[in-house]
């Protein structure tokens, strides 16, 4: 078998594994959330069924809608190639596909459109606002990712994920640097921002007027809600699974093996499941941040990512 | 302590007291200030004890024993006990915005990398390299002097300012005598000591510890 295509198989591979589980790493967030609350909760399988229901569902569109099924299916586009970029189980990479880290956070931009859009797209009033919030939060949220996997990437000499990964892999010290913890914070504060959890967005309600996610999906019924709920998870399993792999990149395939693939797996499901435990019983001590103080919190995780560049240049 | 090493501890205490300095432009509790200048003060003296253990100098580590109790432990405790006296809680309306003061030290740092360029010479070894830090920590306390308005957070901004000083005169001259240290220091305890007495002073005549009241003379 050639390398590429082996490559390929992986990703394959990488991408059914977090389409599977995307659904259930959801359902174990409300679960842990649930029963810190005191609440019995609904099971972890729960996202799963609402899925299926949903997929069942024949979606009502507005008279005036005009991509009406398209965007979802964009969103969704959007979150599997992400997916499919990011270094999560191994670190080779396709020649003709680059997991650079422009490309990356310009396919993370191509999804926040798509989902921009389809709340312009249904007409109404709460659409407008919750996009307009969105893309205020993406403005902040996309130099800090920028900034932040720059100041990673320092060290490395690229901005190629897979080689960041590899080279953390490689060298455990670099891992908790002063650089990488200050650029880890800063990533992990707006992947929470970019993804609406709390303190930013409140993901359980639909009943705030300050939602951002909600707000937008709100006319979505049926088959397009489906859609594009399965993306929103998958785009915030992702991210996870990706700040996971750069804080503790353990686990991850550098010399291909059936077991070694099959321990890399088990590997991400774990961090992943850990990453997202933890935010779960994180919120229930949170509330949600006033709309105006959303730009200092953001601001700060800019400053956190500016700081980790200038630090990187410190111990070079 | 091998050469990676320090600069590893060296490149954490740096960190330490920039990360200190940015966080008080975030923070508005005054207790939340006054604990991370505690923590500001304790990362400057480790500095200066790594700078004595590498250089195997018991001056140095007397001097980070003094900074230790100075800047660690009685001036945290002198300025937490006139916040509780004076009953100020909170830094309610700075005179910028937390948004705007956290993007302008982000520029302040940039500016104290551009301008220390030309002090740190071709080959600047791992001490060296720490300076323009000091420079920033400087600049983020003159930004916590000019814009606050509470007498206690502009305290604060004084002492993270002269704890930029201290580092910069450290990394830079490879050390400071401890007698030069103990009448800095001393000197900042005293200045903190006598504003202590003026807010009370303050808070006794106008009720409050917001120095925008000071703008009239009065018999």
């Amino acid at each position: 078998m050639s390398a590429t295509v082996t490559t390929m198989l992986l990703v394959a591979v990488q991408c059914g594994l977090l389409l599977a589980l995307a659904p259930v790493r959801v359902g174990l967030m409300r679960q842990v959330r649930a029963r810190l609350e005191g609440r019995a909760g609904a099971g972890v399988l729960q996202p799963w069924r609402d899925l299926a229901k949903l997929a069942r569902k024949e979606p009502l569109r507005a008279p005036g809608v005009r991509f009406g099924g398209a965007l979802p299916v964009l969103l969704m586009g959007a979150s599997l190639l992400l997916v499919a970029l990011l270094p999560l189980l191994q670190t080779a990479t396709l020649v003709a596909v680059p997991d650079d880290l422009f490309v990356v956070v310009s396919v993370l931009l191509l999804g926040t459109v798509a989902i921009a859009l389809l709340g312009l797209d249904s007409g109404t009033a709460f659409g407008g606002m919750g996009a307009s919030r969105h893309m205020t939060v993406a403005a902040l949220v996309e130099p800090t990712i920028l900034v932040a996997v720059y100041a990673l990437s320092i060290p490395v000499g690229t901005s190629n994920l897979s080689a960041i990964v590899s080279a953390r892999l490689d060298h455990p010290a670099t891992v908790v640097a002063p650089v990488s913890l200050l650029a880890l914070v800063a990533l992990f504060i707006v992947v929470i921002a970019e993804t609406g959890r709390l303190p930013v967005d409140n993901p359980s309600t639909h009943l705030e007027l300050t939602m951002i996610h909600e707000a937008m999906i709100l006319e979505s019924s049926g088959r397009d809600l489906g859609w594009v709920e399965y993306a929103s998870w998958l785009r915030l399993g992702a991210l996870l699974a990706l700040v996971a792999n750069l804080a503790a990149p353990w686990g991850v395939v550098q010399h291909l093996h059936v077991l070694a693939v099959l321990i890399a797996m088990v590997a991400l499901v774990l961090k992943v499941a850990v990453l997202g435990a933890a935010i779960a019983s994180g919120e229930v001590f949170l509330a949600k941040l006033r709309l105006f103080r959303v730009p200092e919190l953001l601001a700060g995780s800019f400053v956190l990512a500016f700081l980790a560049v200038t630090a990187s240049y410190l111990t070079v | 302590m091998t050469d990676a090493g320090f600069t590893q501890v060296l490149g954490s205490c740096a960190g330490v007291l920039i990360l200190t300095a940015v966080l008080q432009l975030w923070r508005r509790s005054l207790s939340g200030s006054v604990t991370l200048l505690a923590l500001q003060g304790a990362a400057l003296s480790a500095l200066i004890g790594t700078i004595g253990v590498a250089a195997a100098d018991p001056e140095l580590i007397g001097v980070a024993v003094l900074v230790l109790a100075i800047k660690a432990v009685a001036i945290p405790i002198v300025l937490g006990r006139t916040a509780a006296a004076t009953g100020a809680r909170r830094e309610d309306a700075p005179r910028i915005n937390p948004t705007a003061a956290l993007l302008l030290s982000a520029v302040l740092t940039t500016v104290a990398y551009l301008a220390s360029r030309p002090i740190l010479g071709a080959a600047p070894d791992a001490a060296q390299r720490a300076v323009p830090v000091g420079i920033a920590v400087v600049l983020i306390g003159f930004l916590l002097l000019l814009t606050r308005r509470q007498a206690i957070s502009q305290l604060i901004g004084f002492v993270v300012l002269d704890n930029g000083i201290a580092m910069i005169a450290l990394l830079t001259a490879g050390g400071v005598p401890l007698v030069v240290e103990l009448g800095v220091s001393l000197d900042v305890l005293l200045v903190v000591l006598i504003l202590r007495v003026l807010t009370g002073r303050l808070k006794h005549v106008f009720g409050a510890t917001d120095l925008d009241d000071l703008t009239e003379l009065h018999d």
